[in-house]
């Protein structure tokens, strides 16, 4: 007998208003297997658990069923109830007859037809259920941040200062990523470096972080609480346990390659750091533009190097470490406007520049020292134009999304050459002025007090005339055609994800929308996860943001991984896949269906006889991996593979109870 | 066995269309009609699986063996699966199923699939009050 209890639920007159509760908890007591049929005001109230609970005893039932709301309002409750009692918190079905009943049909003669139906139902499938329990799996405590820019900086120093293990991964030789770019930053003007450069030496000397530059993720396998990642770490060719980062190499190097970090507008040698304070302070080499590693020649740093550093047959290297914890920050790119936008010279213009490559010009550790010059002949430029949303909010160009922090650093770059060159004049063609943030608007005022001029519209055409760039745009406020002749113009270009961020997070199962911005799991409630247990996000990689934005979101993000990490286990649903070993024939069609890697074959021996030894193929299920959908069920030719909670005889016998 | 003769329909009564709804798309969307007490006709059942890449084809025909009158599987919108690809399956599975349905003598009118996101309890419920008209009209065979 297997002595099924059913309970009916009033839920006060939700339920009993339309459906007469009475009749249902009476053709219960008549359905094979029920024992003890009641009902009541609120089941899921203290008394009404109670009043189960002391049925379960008095009657000694082995199964529940509960007539109420959905499942998915008091599954988990009425589960808790159950591990109070005797009875495997599995074998209880819940008939939903609040959502699916009550509350949609007003007839109470059909609708407690249908309820009955629905109580018939739940009975058949509990009289089936088995009992389970949840598993638990050791989590690795140690996290991974991916991305050394401001997000993954206070990712890392968050999660370590929690007192967790922290690798930090970088691809550049240096960390820091685009806010050391920058020269001060906006509302309060304070100097980048000043504020970034201190957390960077932080990092580097925090016993809970080990830093990785030079590195990508190559692998990925496992899952939450185990990630076993490989690390490619990219060849350096300078020792980096012994070098000093005297810079003898540096200064010596013959070679002379356009600098990146300072956006071409200097040169650095072959063998070089990204910049003065770079982090690790230790020079790499530039393998593809090292004449010893491309022609053999050359070969002055090894001579120069009093410790002897230099290594030029360094390799590239893989290795595996395990994580429990991941967090993506691998930040923003600027997109290449010089692709898009012929009508702006398309990079033919020297005077023609991007955001980034201006806050080089403006900082005074940069090329220039800190003087605002044109990058053609070096003259101060009198007349300055910026232009707003170049990329962004451009559907036909391809980014219809706003890059966000242009608008402030707009106002920011405006203030600057007005204070740096006496006599200056700006103008900043915009379509709106965004400013939503603490100070943003006040700013942004005072840029315009300050003397910048704030032209509404787009520019359509930059051209040269007479040796100054001529900014051609409609003035939208005035309805007419504008032009300005301009010494310098700044090109305020969108944010784009980082080149490879969609390709990194989908090696740890995590996505990226439609535009390239990682995917967070629920755009309000769950903004720092993913759909991939313990892979979070941090910063720009989720969409263009500030850098009071990016570090809040990366203490977000620190504080999921660090809950993650203080378990030292996880329990996992136990409504997972089960093979039968005896039954799969090791075909592996449900290997090829399942989204998540979780099942795998592997060699069953058989028979081991002393004459022969029989191995055959298995399905194996990786309880880690498996999120319980059942879609190799369905694949499955011979039905070794069953879903457990929701196997296959349970959903045959609730179809079988709608007509008995 | 003649399944068509066994329906509900055929004896005069209402018809039963059982629903076959995913967890985490359809089944609340249904959740979502009930909150908003929107009415729909008393016909259908659901059964709810975690994916409709669940629902084994072998499910409905035993329902249509059994005495269905019609058949629903429902689940998350394309490229919004919970376990990322299961609904893909489902997809498939289906176009095939109506093949299958016709070879068993079983008009495929009776079997639909519908995608509907847990926010989309209108569509629910003009989904549920669609099939069960067209079952209605197809009556007796
Ligand atoms: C011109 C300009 C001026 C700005 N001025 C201001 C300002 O004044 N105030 C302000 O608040 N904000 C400003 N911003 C915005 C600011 O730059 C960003 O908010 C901030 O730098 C974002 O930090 P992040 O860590 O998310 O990204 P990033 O700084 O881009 O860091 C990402 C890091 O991840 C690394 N990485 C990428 N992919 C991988 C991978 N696959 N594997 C390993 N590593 C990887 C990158 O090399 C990089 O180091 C400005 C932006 C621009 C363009």
């Amino acid at each position: 007998m297997s002595r099924i209890g059913v309970f009916v639920c009033h839920c006060g007159t939700n339920l009993a208003s339309v459906v007469d509760v009475e009749k249902v908890a009476a053709a219960a007591r008549e359905l094979p297997g029920v024992s003890y049929a009641a009902e009541y005001k609120y089941m899921c109230s203290e008394p009404g658990q109670q009043m189960i609970l002391d049925a379960i005893a008095e009657h000694g039932l082995k199964r529940i069923v509960i007539a109420s709301c959905s499942p998915r309002m008091h599954e988990t409750t009425f589960r808790k109830m159950l591990k109070k009692s005797g009875v495997n918190e599995y074998l209880l079905e819940i008939a939903n007859i609040r959502e699916q009943v009550s509350w949609v049909h007003t007839d109470s003669g059909v609708a407690t037809e249908k309820a009955v139906d629905l109580v018939r139902m739940a009975v058949a499938k509990v009289a089936k259920d088995e009992p389970l329990k949840a598993s638990s799996i050791p989590i690795t405590k140690r996290a991974l941040v991916v991305g050394g820019g401001i997000a993954g900086i206070q990712a890392a120093l968050d999660i370590a200062d929690a007192g967790h293990e922290v690798w930090l991964l970088e691809r550049e030789p240096s960390i820091g990523g685009r806010m050391v770019m920058l020269d001060k930053t906006f509302p309060t003007l304070d100097c980048s470096a000043c504020i970034s450069t201190p957390k960077m030496v932080d990092m580097s000397a925090h016993p809970n972080i080990k830093l990785l530059t030079s590195c990508e993720v190559a692998a990925v396998r496992g899952y939450i609480g185990n990630f076993t990642v490989t690390i490619r770490q990219k060849a350096k060719y300078v020792n980096q346990d012994i070098c000093t980062g005297c810079g003898n190499c540096e200064e010596k190097c013959p070679v002379k390659v356009k600098s990146d970090f300072n956006k071409g507008l200097s040169d650095r040698p072959a063998i070089y750091r990204l910049f003065p304070q770079a982090v690790p302070a230790k020079p790499v080499i530039d393998r593809a533009h090292c004449l010893k590693l491309t022609k053999d020649r050359c070969g002055l740093c090894e001579k120069v190097c009093p410790l002897g550093c230099i290594d030029y047959a360094d390799e590239d290297r893989e290795y595996d470490e395990t994580f429990g914890a991941v967090v993506l920050a691998t930040g923003y790119g600027l997109c290449d406007w010089t692709a898009m936008y012929d009508e702006y010279g398309a990079g033919r213009f020297a005077d023609v520049i991007d955001g980034l490559a201006f806050e080089r010009l403006v900082n005074a550790s940069g090329p220039t020292e800190g003087h605002i010059v044109r990058p053609s002949d070096g003259a101060e430029p009198k007349t300055v134009v910026l232009v707003k949303c170049v990329g962004s909010r451009d559907p036909k160009k391809g980014k219809p999304w706003c890059s966000r922090a242009c608008c402030m650093y707009a106002a920011k770059h405006a203030h600057q050459i007005l204070e740096k060159i006496p006599g200056a004049r700006v103008f900043v063609f915009y379509i709106d002025v965004r400013t939503p943030g603490k100070n943003y608007e006040e700013f942004y005022d005072q840029t315009r007090k300050d003397g910048a001029v704030y032209v509404r519209g787009r520019v359509s055409r930059i051209y040269k005339e007479g040796g100054r760039l001529i900014c051609q745009g409609e003035d939208s406020l005035l309805g007419k055609q504008v032009r300005v002749a301009a010494d310098l113009v700044v090109l305020e270009t969108a944010m784009e994800p980082a080149a490879g961020a969609r390709e990194t997070a989908a090696l740890f199962g995590a996505s990226a929308d439609a535009n390239g911005w990682l995917q967070e799991a629920h755009p309000k409630l769950r903004p720092v996860e993913t759909q991939a247990g313990g892979v979070f996000l941090a910063g720009t990689c989720q969409g263009p943001k500030d850098i009071p934005d990016t570090v809040a979101q990366a203490s977000g993000a620190a504080a999921k991984a660090i809950g993650l990490l203080n378990k030292d286990e996880m329990e996992t649903s136990p409504m997972i896949v089960a093979v039968d070993e005896a039954k799969c024939s090791g075909c592996g069609a449900c290997v090829d269906i399942c989204p998540f890697g979780a099942l795998s074959l592997e060699i069953l021996t058989a028979r081991e006889g002393r004459w022969e030894r029989a191995e055959r193929f298995v399905c194996k299920v990786n309880a880690g991996l498996c999120q319980g959908c059942g879609a190799c069920t369905v694949a499955c030719r011979t039905g070794a593979i069953d879903l457990r909670g929701f196997r296959n005889v349970q959903i045959l016998e609730e179809i079988d109870a709608l007509w008995t | 066995m003649d399944v068509a003769n066994r329906t509900n329909t055929a004896a005069g009564g209402e018809p039963k269309i059982l629903a076959f709804c995913c967890n985490w798309c359809t089944y609340t969307g249904a959740d979502l009609a009930g909150l908003n007490r929107m009415k729909y006709p008393a016909n259908v059942r659901v059964v709810r699986v975690p994916c409709s890449g669940r629902v084994n084809p072998q499910f409905i025909l035993r329902a249509f063996a059994r005495g269905a009158d019609g058949v629903v599987v429902c689940g998350c919108h394309p490229g919004d699966c919970h376990y990322a690809t299961g609904n893909f399956f489902t997809r498939r599975r289906f176009m095939l199923m109506r093949g299958l349905l016709e070879f068993n003598g079983i008009d495929p009118r009776r079997f639909h699939a519908r995608w509907i996101s847990g926010s989309e309890a209108a569509k629910f419920r003009d989904f549920v009050s669609e099939v069960c008209a067209i079952v209605k009209g197809l009556g007796h065979e």
